[in-house]
């Protein structure tokens, strides 16, 4: 049974970002853990009890008690393990970062996904919107290296993620999504924290993501033409 | 060093409430500058150039914006009287929770508005169902999990606050939306902000809150005529 005793259990899918950047987290935490691999689109009877009002992944069960939400659950696992800290640790700081993993998540991935799914004028609107909030994103940057400065931190990787995706993405809808000219920086920081072998090692097979997206794809156009 | 405070909001916002139960009950002294909607100051502008939005907490020149945002920096930065839990996990299900009923809010409160200010029989009958099948989702986990202890003003309850803004949509419109039959629990939640000493200090005064929305009601309808 998931969670007992002192133990970590992360309930995830293999082409989640979600899951993903909580397993970020984890790696970093160099915290031992048991992944569980849900099956989507059906979900286990477990996940259903650990998360009945979201019913979705990635779900952390710790000393079995179990949490929802990745931006959450990493927040709780750099709260309770404490080297190698994701966020800093200037309330100021904290504040810049919580506020642009919001900004990511609320205005650059919903633009993301209509890009991906709409044709026509709403994509090319969609695919233009996301290219400005990349803009707006790239500014949080400040010069430095990464979000986190030096090294990786809490909004490295809270938004990393949308570097893999949204190239597989345009090439599969056909949209620009990442323009190098526009957020040259932020491209720059998408390939280096992508190649960082600690994130490299997390992503899912490239290939089986491409097919994986494709089939997607397929599924969301055919709905539209229904 | 003295500390500088500033809140930029809007006394008719629970956003902007929010911050200013924190700031009190941490007992910071602040400057409020009250902002209008259709007329942004250049200080606001400049200070959230990314939402252009109320709430923005000012601290010592430096500016934060997202209501649960400054939340969090308010506790972390006065100490005392913490409006989060201590222990990690218990943190982290007031913040899934603040966060689960500002997503709720955001699907109710557009549906509300689209009832409140249409001006049309049929776009407010939409509106109210529209609302009352966000509110069901509230109501089931309120009711399931009581997802705060209630007695203590915290992250969550002051973040729940906002639900108030249903029940003044409603008096303003003359119309039900939260009834105490379809949801018991959520209505005994808003009784507690009506007239608990301490969770009141969560609404504005509220002739004049429901003043304000009536305004906008009634000038709506009548220029839908």
């Amino acid at each position: 049974m998931a969670g007992n005793g002192d133990g970590v259990t992360l309930l995830g899918y293999w082409a989640s970002p979600y899951a993903l950047r909580v397993k970020w987290a984890l790696k970093i935490k160099e915290v031992q853990y048991e992944y569980m691999e849900e099956h989507l689109p059906d979900k286990s009877p477990m996940l259903l009890q650990y998360n009945p009002v979201h019913k979705k992944i990635p779900v952390l069960v710790h000393k079995g008690k179990p949490l929802a939400e990745s931006l959450v659950i990493i927040e709780y696992i750099d709260e309770v393990w404490k080297h190698n800290p994701l966020l800093p640790q200037d309330p100021y700081h904290r504040a810049k970062a919580r506020f642009w993993a919001k900004f990511a998540d609320e205005k650059c991935v919903p633009a993301m996904f209509r890009a991906f799914s709409k044709v026509g004028e709403e994509q090319a609107q969609a695919a233009e919107e996301l290219r400005e909030n990349l803009k707006t994103l790239e500014s949080a940057l400040e010069g430095k290296q990464y979000f986190g400065g030096e090294t990786i931190g809490f909004l490295d990787i809270a938004v990393g993620w949308i570097g893999c995706w949204a190239r597989m993405n345009e090439e599969v809808a056909g949209v620009n999504m990442i323009d190098a000219e526009m957020i040259p920086l932020l491209s720059v920081w998408f390939q280096k924290f992508l190649e960082l072998p600690i994130i490299k090692e997390c992503l899912p097979p490239q290939d089986k993501l491409l097919e994986h997206t494709k089939e997607f794809h397929k599924m969301l156009m055919m709905a539209t033409l229904t | 060093m003295a500390e500088e405070v500033k809140l930029f909001g809007k006394w008719t916002s629970p956003f902007s409430r929010r911050i200013e139960v924190a700031l009190k009950l941490k007992g910071v002294e602040y400057e409020f500058f009250e902002e209008d909607t259709f007329n942004k100051s250049p200080a606001l502008l400049n200070y959230n150039p990314v939402h252009k939005k109320i709430p923005v907490l000012v601290h010592n020149g430096k500016p934060i914006a997202e209501s649960l945002v400054i939340m969090e920096y308010i506790d972390e930065t006065w100490k005392h009287n913490p409006i989060l839990p201590i222990d990690p996990f218990e943190k982290a299900m007031a913040r899934f929770w603040a966060k689960f009923i500002d997503d709720k809010f955001w699907a109710i409160w557009p549906a509300v508005k689209k009832a409140m200010t249409s001006g049309g029989e049929k776009e407010r009958e939409e509106g109210i169902e529209e609302a009352q099948l966000h509110l069901d989702t509230l109501e089931t986990q309120l009711k399931e999990k009581k997802f705060f202890g209630g007695e203590r003003l915290g992250f969550v309850e002051i973040s729940a606050s906002l639900i108030i803004w249903i029940v003044v949509s409603q008096e303003v419109m003359g119309v039900e939306i939260l009834t105490q039959e379809k949801f018991p629990a959520l209505h005994e939640l808003t009784q507690k902000f009506v007239h608990d000493d301490v969770f009141k200090q969560c609404v504005p005064p509220w002739e004049p809150l429901v003043a304000y929305f009536k305004a906008q009601y009634w000038g709506a309808v009548a220029a839908s005529k």
